[in-house]
């Protein structure tokens, strides 16, 4: 399996820590409430198919990255850079 | 005061197996150079007197023997120079005693250092000017391929491990002609 880094290419992804879905992008505010926080912290899909999930370049840049793949395919459709980017996680 | 002695981190004699050769690399010092957000035409202007410019990922900008090395998102080294006044365009740090240098060249470097590092390293896919960061065994490198060769940056209290597993690749390698 290869993760295509935005800044250093195709890469093994041994080269990369897994760190879970990218729900973890969308924080509540301080004050959003219980049900809010507890679904944050603990409630995950476990989708059979296209999943969006956060890996961290550890052996190359460094940067967090923001991986489209397919759990039933293991195909890989693109990696995005969390830092600078723009609007919530879907 | 403590009475601090230099030692250098490399004080390996060059080493030859077959095609390939290592030598310890003295870089001289090495600086972060860190850009602040929206900073790059500010960046842009401070090295400009040096005649580099700020490297695109996995390139290097170099004049004579000052080179601007990409290591990261919005950050490189600059190295073999004295860091010159950024302002509030880039934060800078001196990284020079954390790091360490050694050079690989000869027809067979490439081969040899692919055992090590999960990458293509022949010259078709990785010619000169290039500068990625990449794993070399389970150690964090900066590798940057020039007209001698390989030059390898390792964290300084890694690079005898460093250099003995590129002289196991050697061996490997030179054995098999
Ligand atoms: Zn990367």
């Amino acid at each position: 399996m290869r993760i295509p880094c935005p800044l250093c290419g195709p890469r093994d992804r041994r080269e990369f820590t897994y760190y879970g879905s990218d729900d973890y992008l969308n924080r509540p505010s301080p004050d959003a409430g219980e049900a809010a926080w507890d679904d944050h912290l603990h409630l995950r899909a476990n989708p059979a198919g296209e999943t969006h999930d956060l890996w961290y370049h550890e052996a190359g840049c460094a940067q967090w990255l923001r991986v489209h793949r397919n759990t039933v395919s293991h195909e890989i459709y693109g990696a995005e850079l969390v830092a600078g980017r723009k609007g919530d996680a879907q | 005061m403590p009475e601090l002695i230099a030692k250098p981190a490399l004080d390996h004699a060059p080493l030859i197996h077959g095609a390939c050769r290592m030598d310890p690399a003295e870089l001289g010092p090495i600086t972060s150079v860190a850009l602040y957000p929206g900073q790059e035409k500010a960046v842009a202007k401070v090295l400009k007197p040096l005649g580099l410019s700020f490297p695109a990922p996995n390139s290097l900008s170099a004049n004579g023997p000052v080179q601007l090395v990409w290591t990261g998102r919005d950050q490189a080294f600059l190295i073999g120079g004295e860091a010159p006044e950024f302002g509030t365009a880039a934060a800078t740090t001196d990284q020079s005693g954390g790091w360490a240098a050694l050079r690989v060249s000869g027809d067979a470097a490439a081969e040899v250092l692919m055992r090590q590092i999960p990458l293509d390293l022949r010259a078709q896919a990785f010619p000169p000017g290039r500068a990625v960061r990449a794993p070399l065994g389970h150690m964090s490198a900066v590798v940057i391929r020039d007209e001698a060769g390989f030059l390898i940056l390792i964290f300084r209290s890694m690079v005898r491990t460093a250099w003995h597993e590129i002289e196991t690749a050697m061996r490997s390698v030179a054995a098999r002609v």
